[in-house]
């Protein structure tokens, strides 16, 4: 049974095809591992499903971020605002993953309404990173990152919001992908900040992130914004990056990357010329201002999002026989965290009236120059690289007490987010933390233009494979 | 001090009819048990996201056209975000510094602005109050949640109460012929607020507003206005200033209250919507909303006065309803050597009136077929019946229908046509009330009615009255 799970998504979901392999079987082993999870990274995990042996995915059990609504099946982003509340609708992501003959796995713990990059925002407590106990997953989809890499899933969704995605890739050693705004449906993914958020894969590797996304992206009658991919994607099977150019930011912030973060990244530059790629260097002088922008945008729309957890409808509301407004703010002080409630007040008061220019409309321009960056970056080379995160994972409680120290994890994936272009994490070595401990994974991003996930997705496989690292190097300390 | 002049403009919310809500696919209702038309979307469930409605976009595209308007090539939704539980999300979808029609006219009125919005809830306070301060309870109705609404802004152009009651209601026959809406005010498918101020006549600065609030009928509208301009007249005469602020009407005595500033003091942080895209109406949309205007009624009502040749007044009452200008077209069409302007003056005059009596409801749905009242008129002007006799023959068809000669016969009321006859009675008439007879011959030309009300009692109104009095002056040898 070992072995079964041994197998890729694409492997297992071809041999349940075949009849090789039964489905039943191949979903009990994955619901048992995921019964050892010691991690805290499941919220939830499914009793039974997954008998599909038709489809893409046929078979196949996903774990799934805990802010996708699944129908009559416990969804919480992580609030104890929404706590108890079973939605009656299923997100279309998750329905076109079920339609394609995946099962639910489980739902999997993340930073409230994915707003953190630590997973230590979870009104559920903190996931571990199966590499080092003492350290954080990354987050927000720090759940999803976990299971992947500890082998308490063989697959698993997320959201990207500034880098909830590929950040907990990186600090856990797997495959992330952000893909273009508007290429998978957010319909029925819980809203944090609707300009940015997105859904995507988290995988073992990048043909794996190919068949999920092809599976996800589509045009949705219930989103306006979405598009999908026109023809899909297919799975990569190229193995050098022959006449491909990759660019490294100019402003690249080099001191705030950590010594074995740049070590790792440099070697994956020599890699990417071994391959045949070229290397160039791009100006992204708005980048930098990246962070400032991203979080006046996402809180401004956060703080309206999250406005309807009011305890009139559904979820918690906190006992008391005061008036309207007191039944709002005290169930509205008990159901949220700290930093949603940050965010909420940062939003709110940068769409005030008399601010809304000075904060939300100068934030939107800085959103358009980086988008234009991008743009004038595309016309030179065909992706821009950059570490994903300026740091492999840090300890527990490292950075809780400075949201800005925190804020500075998504240096490198929020202009990405800004942008709207489509973002991959692949792991790509090992280093040694600052303050020393063993080694830990360290991410490597390639963003490439919209809607050129396939090319990306590409080069992202040649370079997999010549890095050779193995992903489930982690799953020692799983569960 | 100079007459102190009154600026009014309003906003009106028009509930589109469509088969569903702006943003999600329940069925639009009224009356219906509370919260059965609700879905994720309506309720602000976590997850979900608004699709606008089409059908919705293409109403708006025809009040846009019948208010004469500048469509935006590209508008977008907005968020106005403020806490009540009949805005479930928290905010509503309405549009805000790009809405979807601009610079419009109606009946000489500017319009400022028409954008697309949705509904808010139902709410109802359990308790004495009403309201919800110091209700025992609230409840909240979802049904109506998420109906799309047209907000229609007109510039401050009206300079009166009635103006703006009478203007009100050309709106909403206009509206109510594009078939977009039941423009009912009673059942709130039409709401008007209006904002008011006075200023010295003249004057081109505008005064400070108030804004008032749930007057849900035209009468309402125009004595909510009446009371508002007496109110900041006397203020203003009395050198004190009037405060910006919203009063709630009371149907009940008149009266207007504020608002408690609590509930008003809102900074809505408007922002552009993320979870739509800008609404960008394509040429055909344009087109079809163009081409699908029924004749309006100020058209209409041009046409009757110019072509048809009907009085003023009586043009403005037909056009406000197109059933009943449809069955004056109709009936002047019937009508061969009748003039339109006599018909105008049937259909407004006696058949309203008499169907007024009678407790009816509009000419169009009554017994009385257009040919058959045309054949009325007809038989008047030719003095087969009297004008008296005309009366209760309509009152006759009113309440059974029938064509109007078989009437007159069975009643017998066919003028007398025997001038010997009719020569008789107005003779003994005269003989039987010689103080009149006096008073005539002394000058006093109002002293005839009695002879004349003597004849026609008689004759149970079958005279002709002109032919009377000219038989009582010449038997008086005057």
């Amino acid at each position: 049974m070992g072995e079964l799970l041994e197998l890729t998504v694409a492997e297992a979901a071809a041999r349940i095809s075949a009849g090789d392999v039964s489905a039943d079987e191949y979903f009990e082993a994955w619901r048992e591992a995921a019964a050892g999870d010691e991690l805290n990274a499941y919220l939830w995990r499914a009793e039974e499903g997954g008998d599909a042996t038709e489809g893409p995915l046929a078979g196949i059990p996903v774990a799934v971020k805990d802010i996708f609504c699944t129908e009559g099946v416990p969804t919480t982003a992580a609030s104890r605002i929404i706590e108890g509340y079973r939605p009656p609708y299923t997100a279309t992501a998750v329905r076109r993953l079920q339609e394609a003959g995946a099962g639910l796995l489980g739902k999997t713990n993340m930073d409230e309404f994915a707003m953190g990059s630590s997973n230590e925002n979870s009104a559920y407590g903190p996931v571990l990173n199966p590499w080092d106990r003492g350290r954080v997953p990354g987050g927000s989809s720090g759940g999803s990152a976990a299971v992947v890499a500890a082998g308490l899933a063989p697959c698993a969704i997320g959201t990207d919001t500034g880098g909830s995605i590929r950040q907990p890739a990186s600090l856990c050693g797997i495959v992330g992908l952000k893909p273009t705004y508007g290429a998978v449906s957010r319909y029925g993914m819980i809203a944090f900040a609707s300009s940015l958020d997105q859904c995507g894969p988290l995988t073992r590797d990048v043909a794996d992130a190919a068949l999920m996304l092809n599976v996800l992206q589509g045009r949705d009658r219930c989103d306006s914004t979405s598009v999908g991919i026109e023809g899909g994607v297919e799975v990569p099977t190229r193995e050098d990056l022959k006449g491909l150019r990759f660019a490294v930011p100019a402003e690249l912030g080099q001191d705030a990357i950590e010594p074995g973060v740049r070590t790792v990244f440099e070697a994956t530059l020599a890699t990417i010329e071994r391959l045949g790629g070229e290397i160039a260097e791009v100006p992204l002088p708005h980048a930098e201002h990246g962070i400032s922008a991203y979080y006046v945008i996402a809180p401004a729309e956060a703080s309206s999002n999250l406005a309807r957890y009011d305890g009139v409808r559904y979820g918690m509301r906190a006992k008391g026989d005061g008036d309207l407004l007191e039944m709002y703010e005290s169930t509205r002080a008990a159901g949220f965290g700290d930093e949603v409630k940050r965010r909420i007040m940062l939003g709110t008061y940068a769409l005030s009236s008399g601010y809304y220019e000075a904060y939300y409309g100068q934030a939107q321009k800085v959103r358009t120059k980086i988008s234009a960056d991008f743009d004038a970056a595309f016309e030179r080379v065909d992706f821009v690289v950059t570490p994903t995160s300026p740091s492999v994972a840090f300890g527990l409680g490292e950075k809780t007490a400075d949201p800005l120290a925190m804020y500075m994890n998504d240096f490198f994936t929020v202009p990405m987010s800004l942008a709207g272009i489509p973002a991959i994490s692949i792991p790509a070595g090992l280093a040694e933390p600052d303050g020393g401990g063993p080694d830990l994974p360290v991410g490597f991003q390639i963003a490439a233009p919209a809607f050129a996930e396939q090319r990306l997705l590409d080069a992202a496989h040649a370079l997999e494979s010549a890095i050779g690292f193995d992903s489930r190097s982690g799953e020692g300390d799983g569960g | 001090m100079a007459e102190l002049e009154a600026v009014i403009g309003l906003e009106i919310h028009v509930q589109l009819s469509t088969k569903t809500k702006m943003f999600c696919g329940c069925a639009l209702s009224f009356g219906d048990e509370p919260n059965v038309h609700t879905c994720p979307v309506c309720l602000a469930h976590p997850g979900v996201l608004p699709v606008p409605n089409e059908e919705a976009i293409r109403c708006a595209l025809k009040i846009a056209a019948a208010l004469d308007c500048d469509v935006a090539p590209r508008s977008i939704f907005h968020r106005k975000n403020y806490f009540y539980p009949d805005s479930p999300k928290a905010y509503q979808i309405s549009q805000h510094d790009l809405p979807l029609a601009t610079d419009g006219r109606l009946g000489g009125i500017r319009i400022h602005r028409a954008h697309l919005e949705e509904d808010a809830a139902k709410t109802i306070h359990v308790g004495e109050s009403g309201r919800i301060h110091g209700s025992g309870a609230s409840l909240v109705d979802f049904n109506r949640g998420g109906t799309p609404l047209v907000e229609i802004v007109t510039e401050p152009d009206l300079r009166s109460a009635a103006e703006a009651a009478s203007w009100a209601r050309l709106l909403r026959t206009t509206v109510s012929q594009l078939g977009v809406s039941n423009v009912n005010m009673e059942e709130g498918s039409l709401r008007i607020d209006a904002n008011v101020s006075v200023r010295p006549a003249g004057s081109e600065q505008l005064g400070t507003k108030t804004e008032l609030k749930n007057m849900n009928s035209f009468r309402f509208l125009e004595r909510g206005i009446e009371a508002e301009l007496a109110r900041q007249r006397e203020l203003v005469e009395a050198g004190e200033s009037v405060v910006q602020e919203t009063l709630h009407f009371h149907p009940e005595d008149g009266s207007l209250t504020p608002l408690r500033s609590k509930e008003e003091a809102h900074d809505y942080r408007y922002f552009p919507e993320p979870d739509l895209v800008p609404l960008v109406p394509t040429e055909a949309m344009l087109r079809e909303a163009r081409e699908a205007l029924p004749e309006l009624p100020e058209a209409r009502m041009e046409r009757y006065r110019e072509e048809m040749g009907v009085a003023e007044d009586a043009a403005a009452v037909l056009v406000t309803d197109p059933a009943t200008a449809e069955y004056f077209e109709q009936t002047a069409a019937a009508a061969g050597g009748v003039e339109a302007r006599t018909i105008a003056n049937w259909v407004t005059g006696e058949l309203a009136a008499t169907l007024r009596q009678a407790g009816e409801d509009g000419a169009a749905d009554s017994k009385v077929e257009p040919e058959s009242l045309a054949a009325l008129a007809a038989m008047v002007q030719e003095k087969k019946i009297s004008h008296g006799s005309g009366k209760q023959v309509l009152a006759a068809m009113v309440a059974e229908g029938g064509e109007p000669a078989a009437i007159v016969e069975r009643e017998g009321l066919a003028q007398i046509s025997d001038s010997g006859e009719l020569e008789a009675i107005v003779s003994a008439a005269v003989d039987a009330n010689p103080a009149a007879a006096e008073q005539i011959r002394a000058g006093n030309g109002k002293a005839i009615g009695a002879i004349v009300g003597a004849v026609m009692k008689k004759t149970k109104g079958r005279a002709d009255g002109g032919e009377v009095n000219r038989l009582i002056r010449e038997k008086l040898g005057l």
